[in-house]
């Protein structure tokens, strides 16, 4: 196929295709019904604090690790972490590329540089990491996703690169 | 960032900028920090400009060649335990088990992790624990 008529993969169609084949009722996709909101950008992005938060299964050496059933939990990782020490698990994607360069799942090393280069303001002092493949959007709603926001508020970001798999 | 565009439009975002990669490559190639680099320019830049909310913006980007597109789910079967995989799965059913306890990428990270967190020791690094 040509690369220009490559049409993005349909994961949600995919999945219904998967689940049907096993006799498993279909997954319940997260549906917004409500319009987004809209918060506007307010001044250059190299006076900004940005934060990270990925959901590629990221944890650092000497952290537990996250398994593999609705793990709601998350892992505090600081901003200045030896990018070797960065690790990766996940029962959902093919995790061989992020333990061999963890930046396609946790683009910290883009990150510094942009901000090395004056692109960026700078860096939340944490980034936070979880799992994904959560099957309780309700937990995620109401548990996982507000406390993240409480902590990356507290950190004083401008804006938040997040970064799902 | 987006890979799965039909899950995004789903969710609903305000702002999102989609990365035509398999999953697992959200923010890049490996070992390409010059691709690496350009693609969040590309996303900042999107960033920057958006005015609508709920615009996914289509970075443009290509993975190379699009072999990966006829099996894009396939899961971690080649770095997960297989064993306990082949006993507690439906033999039709290639996905990886949802295992329940923590699945490290390496014993060296396990026995660290285990040696730090002894039962006495509250880490605040690892929140919210479920079980």
């Amino acid at each position: 196929m040509n690369a220009n008529e490559a049409t993005p993969v349909d994961y949600i169609e995919v999945t219904r295709r998967t689940y049907d084949s096993l006799g498993y009722p279909p997954y319940g996709w997260v549906h917004s019904e409500e319009p987004p909101p809209w918060t506007p950008l307010t001044k250059p992005l190299s006076d900004c604090r940005i934060g990270l938060i990925a959901s590629g299964g990221v944890y650092r050496r000497g952290q537990i690790a996250f398994h593999y059933r609705d793990d709601a939990s998350y892992r505090v990782i600081s901003s200045d972490v030896p990018t070797d020490e960065l690790r990766a698990t996940h029962f959902a994607y093919d995790t061989r590329d992020a333990r061999s360069d963890i930046n396609v799942v946790f683009p910290i090393d883009t990150l510094r540089a942009m901000v090395a280069d004056g692109r960026l303001g700078g860096l939340t002092d944490e980034c936070y990491t979880f799992m994904g493949g959560i099957y309780s959007a309700r937990r995620v709603r109401e548990e996982l996703a507000p406390a993240l926001v409480e902590r990356m508020t507290s950190q004083g970001a401008d804006a938040v690169l997040l970064v799902p798999v | 960032m987006t890979s799965a565009w039909s899950i995004t439009a789903a969710v609903n975002p305000p702002r999102a900028a989609f990365v035509d990669y398999p999953l697992g490559h959200t923010t890049g190639q490996p070992h390409d920090p010059t691709g690496q680099r350009a693609l969040l320019e590309a996303a900042f830049t999107a960033f920057e400009e958006a005015t609508v909310a709920g615009t996914i913006v289509d970075l443009g980007l290509h993975w190379g060649d699009d072999a990966w597109r006829a099996d894009p789910m396939r899961g971690d079967s080649r770095t997960a335990p297989k064993s306990k995989a082949d006993r507690g799965a439906p033999r039709s059913d290639s996905r990886t088990e949802r295992f329940d306890t923590p699945q490290y990428q390496s014993d060296e990270d396990r026995e660290l992790a285990e040696l730090r967190h002894g039962e006495e020791i509250a880490c605040r690094a690892c929140v919210g624990f479920d079980d």
